[in-house]
């Protein structure tokens, strides 16, 4: 990244650096936790997908599900990552309501996914962000303190869900690198189907580490982490809240002490959740109930093949293929859901109007009704016509805007609407002719001041034109008429 | 006919296939000596009503092709049973009813068992001599107020005592061999693997298998058979092709290979353990097996070793009897006081012991020092087994190094009573199979066990040459009935 980019936090004649690491847990897409076999869906009425295993009853015993690591493996593969052939599974123990063996099962030492990375597209080019690690983990159940005023009640549905903890090397520098690396990986993971990536249902948290130093200091600070936080937006206030508070400490002549914080979304703020002497001994060790996981190369190629175009090379692809911009194609990568129906609206139509009427008018439309591409109010097929009758002459691009409108409505056919309403571009020369004179005849004074050199006067031709054809009338013989009979 | 209660699981079972008998005749047969042996203090929880059900309901329509039609069993009291008490011998589990049947307990059943109750045992199956069981102490037939050792003491004194033809225990460090040792019955701990843990009470994951308790070596063969199986529910189950042991069993033992490890004269043996010992050796002989002096060379690394693994996991395996879910619940204002009060008031003093000497093995800083090294020993005491192994066919050593106890004389001194397992825990390390038989007597006539070690997966080895052994060894228990009332 160029030096003008860079985000740094100024004080007096000083200047710090950001320096954050995430460990993002993503739920894994499985239809079944990952040690029993009970339901993972979402919402459903508490306590009502939990196994013996789930709720750790005497004698219980995991047994793990493969389609989990097959789901760990594909996105280590997305994330370039290494495979590790032998990975364990550790018992990290500690005593909380919701938690009801007692301890977590989870990976310490041995991942199932070793180093890796995603590739960040910053305005400024390219940043690659190293991954550390992703190991499997269950997720535990969830302590409702606001129903019962005197007790906390337990949900043990999400109980024993496998999560995947994925560690980034501490190489973010920014609140903005921090929403382009979230995106990303959830883009891959989706593309991947491994993770839905939904952060309002808690399929994608993350716990931030924060450390501020001067620019130019090679040393890492004292880091803070921050837990459990489950939006960008909120990602991005923590980190920009615990930097300021961490250098005003370092200003004060302060020490920063290593600890857990939580962040406080109305105030604005990080608090102390507990110190680095408060800090919990999870006494790890590999738990005796499950055998180490080994994992075949037989197994990594299998699935090595069926790994989707992802969208670092489908980004390749549409700017070599299709002529995109990287801006553009970007954009249109970013979900698989989008890329998707920019590939199946560009089977039968122009590229180039595609690109544009999807960045443009429909993006428009989904960020104002607050749709995601696969809730489109118009379909890929409807889209395309459209963009055919504008590439054919039949509508121009401002008719088509119109039709655009309507078609919003119940995904109407483009062809129908225009029909109905009449909306056909007139493209015939003797009637473009007509009403052209019709102009001339009707603006002799701006005729007699355009001759004598007032340029500008052009313009307002064609505007006269259009609304005489109330609209309908083809740009381009319009102006090409308009031409011949003022200059001519 | 001898009396029902006193007969063979294989008498049992050929009086029913002949029509002799009827489960319901045996059946009430041991709860009418149950009801007369309450001194002994064996059962937790009675099943005897259902089980009378049950053993009409099988007289109505006698399948004779189950291995073990309409026998009556009582088991230890860590299997989870469906809809019957299953305690683990401590209070936080008082008043658990399972709505599950653990696998190796199912497969009595399949095979036509009918549960006659749950036997008393060590809390957790943590203790030598049952005398840390919440429900008390359990008598041994062999003498009154002796210990019936531990931790599947229930089952030893209910098989000595016939109060059930055979049981199932789980063995950890030694708690079926020992107490088979201590009552002058057969016990055998299978290889890890070989029987499912799915529904018994974890006690120590690594090391708990369950495993057949007898009368003799031919019962032991039959219900190795019908308990040990390969089962997807325990991940650590391994698949393997299981014998017909009772079918293959054989006192034919010429020319295997007997390996005597030097390591196992532990200082201050008493001398009738050594003279025991000898006298094994040369039954072998006898039956045509050669002698082969061996060494392994860390047994004595071995009772450490395990008191570091077996409470660490144990700690971990534990922390689910927190009040919050099931079991025995003592309240508190908030969640640290309720688990604080739930597991002082829930756990006896044993388990609170090991619960913290496995939180501390555990903790960072010491985990290397402890539980890594302990792994590391692990490793070398299988290395060892696996370098004998490559010279013998089995390994022939004293079960215990002492005949049965009088109950509290050890209670006050954990690390005399962990000595109990010097024998038997290197096998559980080493996750191999071993059999205790009963094989003489102490000057108080107090039985003793000699244990025959086995390969990974070669039970019908130590089988055979126990069978052998107890053919020439002609033990004779001589209980009493001391304890019977009217």
């Amino acid at each position: 990244m160029s030096k003008n980019s860079e985000y740094l936090i100024d004080r007096e004649n000083k200047q710090y650096e950001v320096i954050i690491g995430l460990e993002v847990h993503a739920q894994v897409t499985s239809e079944s936790k990952l040690f029993s076999q009970s339901s993972t869906k979402f919402g459903a009425e508490p306590n009502t997908q939990v196994s013996l295993v789930d709720a750790a009853f005497p004698g219980m015993l995991p047994v793990i599900n493969e389609f989990c690591i097959e789901q760990a493996i594909k996105t280590g593969i997305g994330l370039k990552a290494k495979i590790n052939k032998k990975s364990v599974f550790d018992r990290k123990n500690y005593f909380y309501a919701d938690l009801p063996q007692g301890y977590q099962i989870s990976q310490y030492k041995y991942p199932i996914v070793g180093e890796g990375k995603v590739i960040l597209d910053m305005p400024n080019g390219q940043k690659e962000i190293g991954i550390e690690r992703l190991h499997l983990e269950q997720d535990a159940g969830k302590s409702i303190h606001d129903i019962d005023p005197n007790n906390t009640l337990v949900d043990l549905n999400r109980s024993g869900v496998a999560l995947m903890e994925i560690v980034s090397k501490p190489e973010l520098r920014s609140p903005d690198e921090v929403n382009v690396y979230i995106k990303k990986l959830r883009s891959i993971m989706r593309y991947l189907g491994t993770c839905d990536g939904n952060m309002q249902e808690g399929s994608l948290r993350a716990d931030v580490n924060v450390s501020v130093r001067l620019k130019g200091e090679t040393e890492f600070g004292t880091r803070c982490e921050i837990k459990n936080v489950n939006s960008i937006k909120f990602m991005q206030m923590a980190i920009i809240s615990e930097a300021n508070r961490q250098i005003d400490l370092l200003e004060d002549g302060k020490e920063i002490d290593q600890e857990t914080r939580l962040f406080d979304t109305k105030r604005n703020q990080t608090r102390s959740m507990r110190s680095k002497e408060d800090a919990h001994d999870y006494r790890y060790f590999p738990d005796p109930d499950l055998l180490p996981l080994e994992i075949s190369q037989e197994l990594i190629e299998k699935i090595k093949s069926d790994i989707p175009e992802l969208p670092d090379e489908k980004k390749k692809r549409f700017i070599d293929k299709f002529n995109l911009s990287p801006y553009e194609a970007t954009i249109l990568v970013s979900d698989i859901e989008t890329s998707n129906f920019f590939e199946e609206v560009i089977k039968n139509s122009d590229v180039k109007l595609a690109t544009n009427w999807i960045t443009g008018e429909l993006f428009a439309v989904l960020n104002e009704k607050n749709l995601e591409i696969s809730q489109s109010p118009v379909s890929a097929k409807n889209l395309s016509k459209l963009i055919n009758l504008i590439k054919d002459g039949t509508i121009s691009g401002k008719i088509a805007k119109t039709v655009f409108e309507q078609m919003i409505d119940g995904d109407q056919d483009p062809l129908i609407i225009v029909k109905e309403k009449g909306l056909k571009q007139e493209s015939d020369p003797k009637a473009i002719e007509e009403l052209i004179n019709k102009v001339i005849e009707n603006n002799s004074d701006k005729v007699a001041e355009y001759k004598s050199g007032k340029d500008k006067l052009f313009g307002f031709f064609v505007g006269q034109a259009m609304k005489e054809s109330k609209g309908k009338g083809n740009p381009q013989l319009i102006n090409k008429i308009l031409k011949e009979k003022l200059n001519g | 006919m001898s009396d029902i209660t006193s007969q063979s699981l294989f008498e049992l079972t050929s009086n029913i296939k002949e029509k002799k008998l009827s489960s319901e005749e045996i059946t009430k047969a041991f709860i009418n000596r149950a009801e007369k042996s309450k001194k002994l203090n064996v059962y937790v929880t009675d099943n005897f009503e259902k089980a009378i059900d049950q053993s009409k309901k099988f007289d109505s329509n006698p399948n004779l092709d189950f291995k073990l039609p309409g026998i009556p069993i009582a088991v230890k009291d860590l299997f989870c049973t469906n809809g019957v008490r299953t305690t683990a011998g401590s209070k936080i589990l008082n008043n658990f009813v399972p709505t599950y049947e653990s696998t190796v307990t199912q497969n009595l059943w399949s095979q036509g068992a009918i549960l006659l109750g749950k036997l008393n045992c060590d809390e957790f199956a943590m203790g030598s001599s049952n005398e840390t069981s919440f429900f008390g102490n359990v008598q041994n037939p062999v003498g009154e107020n002796l210990v019936p050792g531990g931790s599947s003491g229930g089952s030893s004194a209910a098989v000595a005592a016939n109060l059930t033809p055979v049981t199932i225990g789980t063995d950890t460090g030694g708690s079926i061999r020992q107490p088979a040792s201590f009552t002058g019955t057969v016990g055998l701990k299978p290889t890890y693997g070989s029987c499912s843990r799915y529904g018994i009470v974890a006690f120590a994951s690594s090391l708990d298998q369950a495993g057949p308790m007898t009368k003799n070596v031919r019962d032991c063969s039959m219900l190795l058979e019908v308990i040990s199986s390969f089962d997807q529910k325990d991940s650590t189950s391994i698949d393997y092709k299981r014998n017909y042991y009772s079918k293959e069993l054989s006192k034919d033992i010429k020319g295997k290979k007997i390996g005597i490890p030097k390591e196992y004269r532990v200082d201050n043996m008493p001398d009738e353990i050594e003279q025991l010992w000898k006298n094994g050796i040369s039954y072998a002989k006898d039956c045509g097996a050669e002698i082969i002096d061996i060494s392994l060379p860390h047994t004595n690394y071995a009772l450490p070793a395990y008191y570091i693994v077996a409470p660490a996991e144990a700690s971990s395996n534990l922390a689910r009897y927190d009040g919050v879910k099931y079991g025995f619940r003592s309240p508190g204002q908030n969640l640290i006081e309720m688990y604080e009060k739930t597991r002082s008031e829930g756990f006896g003093d044993e388990v609170k012991r090991r619960i913290m000497i496995g939180t501390y093995v555990l903790s960072s800083g010491y985990y290397d020092a402890y539980y890594l090294k302990a792994q590391k020993v692990r490793q070398l005491i299988k290395k060892d087994f696996d370098d004998a192994f490559s010279k013998v066919d089995a390994i022939l050593t004293p079960s215990t190094p002492s005949s049965a106890f009088k109950i509290g004389e050890k209670t006050n001194d954990p690390v005399s009573m962990y000595l109990n397992d010097i024998f038997t825990v290197p096998i559980n390390l080493a996750g191999l199979p071993g059999i205790s038989i009963p094989a003489g007597k102490d000057k108080n006539n107090y039985p003793l066990g000699l244990q025959v070690i086995g390969k990974p997966f070669d039970e019908q080895n130590i089988l055979n040459i126990s069978y052998a052994l107890e053919d020439k060894i002609n033990f004779k228990n001589d209980i009493s009935d001391w304890w019977l009332s009217e």
